[in-house]
């Protein structure tokens, strides 16, 4: 055993177009692996905790960065660095919530790095499964982090099914609330996956965190005009200001009229594998102004339903303290 | 007092290297021929080498050798292994391999097939005290000097669990006074159970060491604090004479305590190269860091303190079991008693140790170890008195404070100075406390205000060792620093007091320190807060040896008697008519004849055998000025910091801000304004640090650490700090070195770290968490009036 740091030998393409990319990956199956910003996968692979044979290197190819509009919303190539995304005027001006969920991302130094698509389908930060041991989710049979004495402080309240480990992703949470769809092409065929739909827990598969496969490139995200310009919320609690991932986030998206809430998302990040989405605190608040009383009146719905661990009951009462203050905002 | 250096800023020599990227660390060397060698660790928390079998691995292209215990010097339990057959936590290096680049290297671990037998192993130092817990090593469990085996009884461990008075058998034990007379005396009587964490030095720079042997000369390119004082035992652990190596450590990236001397890396491509006639570069990686770096010593303790009607400390009674990891450490918990000595000034105290190992990272000195751990347990009780008898907490401290009558220790020695109550009262003044504590416990919205004070004690000076300062007939004078380059500047800022005396301008200074080749006199080591106190003694005894040989060699010259004679303006001139005199570069002119004590061909028997070889080196080349610090020092050199602090405390996320924050340094003259505001502010960080992030985690039923990365182990980040930290200091000068100065680096973070957690404990009505780090579960936990997840003296929780 080692504590590596070294680049494995490894095969590397940069096809130009998704198309190859996607033939390559398809071809390549598990024994492939696709690099976008690199933030996510060279720690993988310098720790050589997991060993493709080759890379499929996404960023010589034209038209999956880049941010334009479209039919009143925007669309924004997955390969879009976190910086690009919190400075772009029309993400800031109709769709702030990404903006402030890209800019909790880690550092500076990742997010001018790191992609909008390596945000989305990066890997949990489980420290078991980070370590490289064979649990659940590499295909083994224990979870180390929900065991009598594990420690799992930053796992899940939520949804747990042999693994407790969370989504990790900032951006993931914001898109949920956003309603937004990813555009994931395999070959020549284009399919359109709600947002809440990309993300998946244990229960449906314990060893990949979306639904992507191989020959599966995520390309762009689509935010919908429905919520452009709304009023939003986002708040990230992590132990670090910067470089951290979080403790629990939450993402709100609200439509009012005449003083009351018509329309909401809200969002919680790090309570379980997905993104959580807090329907029935959703549900509860439409045709309510959005202040203290609502939120506190609420934000016990958020966190009904939780089982924690050993280590992370705290969860539940941060939860619902930021469910009150998406509403108080 | 009119001084051309001592007080003054300047520029460092290494300065432009760090600002511009071209200083070359021990990892930035290359020499012909080198090859890479990598680490095979333990992937167990204790196991025995059954077998290894390496054939595959050296049959690859490429690979060059490997290297295992039985290569390198022995070792017996718990001293520090180079190489083991015997792992004793997960991470320990059972050997190395070295190939032609080290993805070679890495590719060949793979390929080597070591056979482990687990062994017993435990992460908990209280588990192991169980009726029948595991030991650490097979040597025992504890170390309180000697290795051996202690159990308490189970009702001792569910006491002490609980948080209750500890009646577990204590190896270790001091006192002083009459306890019981103190605790009848109180007016208040606190008792608190307390859990600080053992987290890692985390050095910037990791211990890479490249080496190579040329005409029978080992040489080692390393990081570490200490420049001289490493040689020696470097030496011994390669098994060569001193003279036969050569050391160069120019620059260091951080070492905190775990790079003070020789630790057991720094030796091991002088072995393998020796072994394979290669030249071998071993690069530690970040991960690595972790396991051959080190961490602090983790304390699960109890305190019961007296505080008098007056908020006088009567009496402390204080227990402490000491997380040592697995090998030699254990110094924290009588040097956290002594800071409790000095600071407060109890009439008696009593302090109980159980020094226990773990199969766990090795710890070592980190930055005020032992005192640092206990400032932020005591400092939070001296406000919870304070609120008890009514009393502002900064006037407690002030009633308590230690002068220069103040004692410290079992022995009750004495102090050479100190001016505790003169730091509080600059550091009120400046922080404008008697204001702000009154915010404390306002609240706006979700957030509270919390205001705290908090104190820092080490001791902070050393004597004994040499000085070395050289004329060359060019007229320059050569400051030869023997002081390692840790990152304070102390190598170079410490000669000015031979600058000073002798009255020369920086620019005519040429500094020389950071190789053997240098000619560099016996130093101290550069750890304890002790450098700036030490060497500018040494080196004002040498300046002071040079200064009189030159009035001798004028007044031979000139005629009269040397005391006639005087310096200034880089001239020695007679008193009574100034015309008379000798530029210095005459005066080394002269020395260089004159030869014998004057150019170095003699020197005094007392100094030390390298500060011997430095001169030797340097004979002929000018006037030596050279002397071993024989100056009287009244007793121990105190640093002592006081650290205020304001605070926003959202109550919802758990998560704080810190509004302000102002450091005090009472360390005697200022020596250098820029590197003393570098240790505060330094020490301001490392203190954040402690108080509410840094994380030091290990699974206990398999041993394994969750703490190997920067983003796993969370140092603060340069949003979790201030965006400024002021300073000032007291800056009365301690009768006991030339120049005034003491020491101060390490205090500077145990004050940073009371005074966050008085100011979270004042923003939460006087709540103490009695742990650290206090975290956002913790706060969200209390705040919302539900339990911990764990019990009051779990460790491994964060």
């Amino acid at each position: 055993m080692a504590a590596h740091d070294v680049m494995p030998d490894i095969e590397l393409f940069q096809p130009v177009t998704v198309e190859d990319a996607s033939t390559l990956a398809e071809r390549l199956g598990s024994r492939g692996w696709i690099l976008a910003g690199g933030q996510d996968t060279y720690g993988w692979l310098k720790d050589r905790a997991k060993s493709p044979r080759a890379m499929v290197d996404l960023a010589a190819i034209e038209g999956i960065s880049g941010i334009e509009a479209v039919d009143g919303g925007l669309r924004i190539g997955a390969m879009t660095s976190l910086t690009t995304i919190t400075r772009d005027e029309r993400i800031r001006a109709d769709f702030s919530l990404l903006a402030s969920a890209a800019g909790k991302v880690a550092s500076p130094q990742i997010r001018n790095q790191g992609t909008l698509g390596g945000n989305l389908v990066q890997d949990t930060r489980c420290w078991y499964y980070r370590r490289g041991l064979s649990c659940y989710r590499a295909g083994g049979n224990i979870c180390y982090a929900d065991s009598p004495e594990g420690m799992n402080r930053e796992h899940a309240i939520f949804g747990a099914s042999r693994c407790v480990a969370v989504s990790p992703s900032d951006t993931g949470t914001a898109l949920v609330a956003l309603d937004a769809t990813m555009i994931v092409q395999n070959g020549d065929a284009e399919r359109r996956i709600p947002a809440r739909e990309f993300f998946v827990g244990p229960a449906v598969n314990i060893t990949h965190m979306t639904v992507l496969r191989p020959g599966d490139i995520l390309t762009a995200v689509e935010l919908p005009e429905r919520w452009a310009g709304a009023d939003f919320y986002f708040e990230k609690v992590a132990d670090r200001n910067v470089w951290d991932f979080a403790l629990v986030s939450i993402a709100g998206a609200f439509r009012s009229e005449a003083g009351t809430i018509r329309d909401a998302r809200l969002v919680c990040g790090a309570v379980e594998c997905v993104p959580r989405r807090l329907e029935a605190v959703e549900a509860a608040i439409i045709g309510k102004p959005r202040n203290e009383e609502t939120g506190t009146a609420v934000a016990a719905l958020a966190s009904r339903g939780a089982a924690p661990l050993n280590f992370n009951h705290f969860k539940i009462p941060l939860m619902e303290n930021l469910v009150k203050r998406a509403l108080r905002a | 007092m009119n001084r051309m250096h001592i007080g003054k800023d300047f520029i460092p020599p290494d300065i432009h290297g760090k600002v511009t990227g071209k200083a070359k660390y021990a990892e930035d060397y290359a020499v012909d021929g080198m090859v890479y060698a990598r680490l095979y660790t333990s992937p167990m928390p204790h196991a025995r080498v059954k077998n290894i079998d390496a054939e595959a691995a050296l049959a690859m292209e490429g690979v060059v050798g490997i290297l295992t215990a039985d290569d390198v010097y022995p070792t017996e339990a718990p001293a520090p292994a180079l190489l083991t057959n015997e792992p004793v936590y997960v991470g320990d290096p059972i050997l190395a391999v070295a190939a032609v680049d080290e993805k070679t290297a890495e590719d060949a671990l793979k390929k080597i097939r070591v056979d482990l037998e687990p062994l017993p192993f435990v992460v908990d130092p209280v588990d192991s005290l169980r009726p029948k817990g595991a030991s650490a090593r097979l040597e025992g469990n504890i170390y309180p000097r000697e290795m051996r085996e202690m159990r308490w009884a189970g009702s001792d461990v569910e006491r002490f669990v609980s948080g209750q008075e500890p009646t577990g058998p204590a190896p270790t034990e001091w006192s002083y006074g009459d306890l019981e007379a103190g605790f009848d005396n109180a007016e208040v009587v606190l008792e608190e159970s307390f859990v600080t964490t053992g987290y890692a030095h985390m050095s910037m720079e990791p211990r890479s060491v490249l080496s190579y042997w040329q005409n029978g000369k080992c040489h080692v390119y390393g990081s570490t604090q200490s420049q001289s004082f490493v040689v020696p035992f470097l030496a011994r652990m390669l098994g060569i004479e001193q003279k036969d190596l050569v050391f160069i450590a120019e620059y260091c990236g951080g070492g905190f305590g775990s790079k003070i001397s020789a630790y057991p890396v720094l030796a091991l491509p002088g072995y393998f190269s020796r072994k394979i006639g290669r030249p071998v570069m071993l690069r530690i990686t970040r991960e690595e860091e972790y396991y051959v770096g080190s961490a602090r010593v983790g304390f699960q303790g109890w305190i019961k303190a007296g505080f008098t009607k007056t908020g006088r400390v009567s009496a402390v009674d204080l227990y402490i079991v000491q997380d040592l990891g697995p090998k030699q450490a254990g110094g924290d918990a009588s040097s956290a008693g002594g800071a409790v000595s000095i600071l407060y000034q109890p009439d008696a105290m009593r302090l109980r140790d159980v020094p226990v190992l773990t199969n766990t990272t090795p710890r070592g000195p980190q930055r005020g170890p032992g005192q640092n751990q206990i400032a932020a347990v005591f400092e939070p009780m001296m406000d919870k008195a304070a609120q008890a008898l009514g009393l502002d907490p900064l006037d407690m401290r002030r009633l308590n404070a230690p002068d220069s009558s103040a004692t410290l220790n079992a022995n009750q020695g004495p102090i050479t100075s100190a001016y505790m109550e003169e730091a509080l009262l600059k550091g009120a003044e400046l922080f404008n406390w008697s204001e702000r504590i009154k915010r404390a416990g306002q609240r706006n919205g979700s957030k509270v205000t919390g205001v705290g004070v908090g104190q820092g004690y080490h001791s902070a000076g050393a004597s004994g060792y040499d000085g070395l300062v050289r004329l060359t007939p060019d007229g320059k004078l050569h400051l030869h620093s023997g002081v390692g380059n840790l990152g304070t500047y102390s190598y170079a800022s410490t000669t000015r007091a031979a600058a000073e005396l002798l009255k020369v301008n920086w620019d005519n200074c040429v500094l020389h320190y950071g190789n053997t080749e240098e000619h560099l006199p016996w130093s101290s080591y550069q750890a304890g807060s002790n450098t700036t106190f030490t060497h500018t003694r040494a080196n004002h005894v040498a300046a002071e040896d040079l200064l009189n040989k030159m009035k001798r060699i004028a007044a031979e010259a000139l005629g009269g008697d040397p005391g006639n004679y005087d310096v200034a303006d880089e001239r020695v001139f007679d008193t009574r008519n100034a015309a008379r005199g000798l530029t210095y570069a005459e005066v080394a002119a002269r020395a260089v004849s004159l030869g014998g004590e004057y150019s170095g061909e003699s020197y005094p028997e007392d100094i030390h055998e390298v500060t011997q070889r430095a001169v030797q080196g340097l004979a002929g080349s000018g006037l030596i000025g050279v002397g071993k610090d024989k100056l009287p020092v009244r007793g121990t050199v105190p640093g002592l910091t006081v650290g205020f602090a304001e605070i926003e405390l959202d109550l919802e996320t758990g998560k704080h801000e810190i509004i302000d924050f102002l450091a005090v340094a009472e360390c005697g003259t200022v020596v250098h304004p820029q590197g003393l505001a570098g240790q505060l502010r330094g020490g301001a960080v490392w203190g954040i640090g402690m108080a509410s992030l840094e994380r030091h985690v290990y699974d206990p039923q398999n041993g394994l650490p969750a703490s190997v990365g920067y983003y796993q182990t969370k140092p603060p980040s340069y949003l979790d700090v201030p965006t400024s930290t002021e300073w000032t200091a007291v800056d009365i000068a301690d009768p006991d070195n030339p120049v005034g100065a003491r020491g101060v680096g390490e205090p500077a973070m145990g004050s940073a770290t009371a005074a966050i957690l008085c100011a979270l404990s004042s923003a939460l009505g006087g709540h103490l968490f009695n742990r650290t780090p206090v975290t956002p579960d913790l706060i969200v936990n209390h705040v919302s009036g539900q339990g911990q997840s764990f019990d009051p003296m779990a460790i491994n929780s964060f």
